[in-house]
């Protein structure tokens, strides 16, 4: 295990920028969770550390040493794909134990160690078979199997669990986690999911337009996100924004409603900024207070509501335990308590 | 589901008019072979002689140089389609996976090799090879055929190679090979069934290869069977019997070929290797 420094790391090819300098610092044992829409730079970034993308400029430390100029097989790390990549004329045992032979290592230490990733995961009775012979949890695991056999500096990996369907999906999240807390190996983990982000991280790193956007805790990101794109990227639903103005301790909405705010932040009166709010947090007014809000659509979920509104002419969402609100007429009446108003200013960055 | 039996029908029966159409050739020369010389041109236009005979394989096997000329085409033909393959895999691994300078000028180079009438370089490489000794030699003619032969088996096995996904040399690059040994134990036998038609295509190409073995090879020593057949030939007549024997023969080497390669040829090795 290692740890693993991230500086002012940098990615282009030919003139197209693609990384802009990004700093991370990974501490032992700890797991990462690289997240953001597609394009962002997530996966090169894990690439890079890697050693599969050429670095541009910055650098990367595994354990203390450089190795932007090491290749892939002398960095000690393993990795899972997206797609697997099994090796399809090798048996389960044979991918997994590919690594080891690599490095002769001697035969039964080779067949204790396949023997023990492959107990871990459930694979005893199919480690004779191909891979083509496996459903596809079956080969996620033989993937993970494959990163597990030799101790690595780091696992990375790359969307390991976008192929599978939801259900699997969940069970491999949980086994991952359990994993991680065996082995307590420093992990990188991309992924668009923003689920698998929150539950599997210690700490997330947003990424977008490859920049990073904020490194914290799943639920710092998800309290005080730092600016409106993990904002608007944190949350399912998203978060609801709302053009506004600053009126003196208030914020007034584009219909004039002003709602009061519990902190008094630095700025003058009329300055334009963003409120936010989650969609859980917006409060039904049943007694025909709070503002009016047509109701557009109602989406049951099972466990809760999501409620589409249009709010001053604007697409606005509710996200309510409350089955009562199956039954809302065309409008209703919405409050927003103050403790859970997010700010933002003109340059998109988080004010309060 | 039931499905209607008359299109059924009319399927099979377009492919067995079109098998009966590329097999009546071969059908024709086996008929021929083992016709008594006395009856080829006595008995009309029948499927099937009256009578057959061994006759034109003994002698053709006896009397003639076509064991000669069989071994050379062997070794012609099988030096050919191994170094072309070796070669072409090399190449055409580079093409699909490396981005380099001058790449799509190769490329263009290739291509442009192919656009040639064989013909026109009949003389050029006569000149080039006599004095290097290398005309009326099976060498020279191995020369010749692999040149002639790599780019089209580049792009062959280039295609190949493109459909084996990257994913996997990463994996093994990360699992401790190198950028060879991931080529060597996990892109290599993947790409079987391409190196098994890129052999397979080749193969037959320098095995009924004509023209360059014709101008390049005189006296029987070093001649090809395409050219041994054309000693049947003589001035006022052609010994369609033993021609037709030697044919049968000639044939024999690349059916064995391609019974053995056919199970590469249709099996698809990568499934599993990723999700598909």
């Amino acid at each position: 295990m290692a740890s693993i420094q991230i500086e002012k790391l940098e990615k282009s090819y030919g003139h197209v920028s693609v990384l802009h300098g990004v700093d991370l610092d990974i501490a032992d044992g700890e797991f990462i969770v690289l997240v953001g829409p597609s394009g962002c730079g997530k996966s090169t970034l894990l690439r890079m550390i890697a050693g599969l993308e050429d670095v541009s400029s910055g650098e990367i430390r595994i354990a203390g040493n450089r190795v932007n100029d090491l290749h892939p097989k002398d960095r000690d790390i393993a990795m899972v794909f997206q797609s697997y990549a099994l090796y399809p004329h090798m048996t389960v045992a044979q991918n997994m134990s590919y690594s080891l032979r690599l490095r002769n290592i001697a035969k039964d230490t080779i067949g204790a160690a396949v023997a023990a990733a492959a107990s871990k995961l459930g694979l005893d009775p199919l480690l004779e078979r191909r891979p083509k012979a496996l459903s596809g949890g079956q080969r996620q695991r033989v993937a993970m199997g494959r990163a597990i056999v030799r101790q690595p500096k780091a696992f990375l990996f790359d969307e390991p669990l976008s192929n599978l369907d939801a259900r699997l999906r969940e069970q491999m999240r949980a086994e991952i986690k359990k994993m991680h807390g065996d082995l307590k190996a420093t992990s990188i983990y991309v992924t668009h999911d923003q689920i698998e982000a929150m539950t599997l991280a210690d700490r997330i790193v947003a990424m977008h337009g490859g920049v990073v956007q904020q490194i914290g805790s799943p639920l710092e990101l998800y309290d005080r996100p730092a600016n409106l794109f993990v904002a608007g990227f944190i949350g399912s639903p998203g978060m609801n924004f709302l053009a506004s103005t600053y009126a003196g301790g208030s914020v007034r909405l584009a219909d004039g409603t002003l709602i009061a705010l519990e902190t008094v932040p630095a700025l003058a009166d009329g300055e334009s900024i963003t409120l936010g709010i989650r969609p859980e947090h917006v409060v039904i007014a049943n007694d025909g207070s709070g503002m009016r809000a047509a109701v557009e659509l109602v989406e049951p979920t099972g466990f809760g509501i999501i409620l589409h509104l249009s709010l001053h002419g604007l697409p606005f969402k509710i996200f309510t335990l409350d089955r009562e609100a199956l039954n809302s007429g065309k409008e209703i009446g919405v409050r927003f308590p103050a403790q859970y108003l997010h700010l933002f200013g003109t340059d998109e960055q988080r004010i309060a | 589901m039931k499905r209607s039996v008359l299109p059924t029908i009319a399927h099979r029966l377009a492919i067995l008019c079109y098998i009966a159409f590329a097999l009546f050739p071969l059908f024709w020369l086996l008929k021929v072979s083992v016709t008594p010389n006395d009856l080829l041109y006595s008995e009309g236009v029948r499927l099937w002689p009256s009578r057959t005979t061994w006759e034109h394989y003994a002698f053709v096997l006896q009397h003639s140089a076509f064991p000669t000329f069989f071994k050379n085409s062997v070794i012609v033909a099988a030096s050919t389609a191994v170094v072309v393959t070796i070669c072409a895999s090399l190449s055409g691994y580079a093409l699909s996976r490396f981005s380099f300078r001058a790449k799509y000028l190769i490329v263009a180079l290739m291509l442009l090799t192919q656009m040639f009438p064989l013909v026109m370089l009949v003389a050029p490489i006569f000149k080039i090879l006599s004095p290097l000794g290398l005309t009326n030699s099976l060498t020279g003619l191995v020369i010749v055929y692999t040149a002639f032969n790599v780019p089209f088996a580049t792009f062959l096995m280039q295609s190949f190679f493109d459909g084996i996904p990257k994913d996997l040399e990463e994996a093994a690059m990360i699992d401790g090979a190198t950028k060879f040994i991931a080529f060597r134990q996990i892109i290599l036998p993947l790409t079987l069934p391409g190196i098994a038609a890129t052999l397979g295509f080749v193969f037959t190409a320098a095995w009924s290869e004509l023209l360059f073995a014709l101008m390049l090879i005189n006296g029987n020593s070093a001649a090809t069977f395409p050219v041994g057949l054309l000693t049947f030939v003589s001035k006022f007549s052609v010994d369609f019997g033993q021609m037709m024997a030697a044919g049968v023969m000639a044939l024999i080497p690349a059916a064995l070929f391609f019974l053995l390669i056919q199970r590469y040829l249709v099996q698809g090795l990568t499934a599993g290797a990723v999700k598909g």
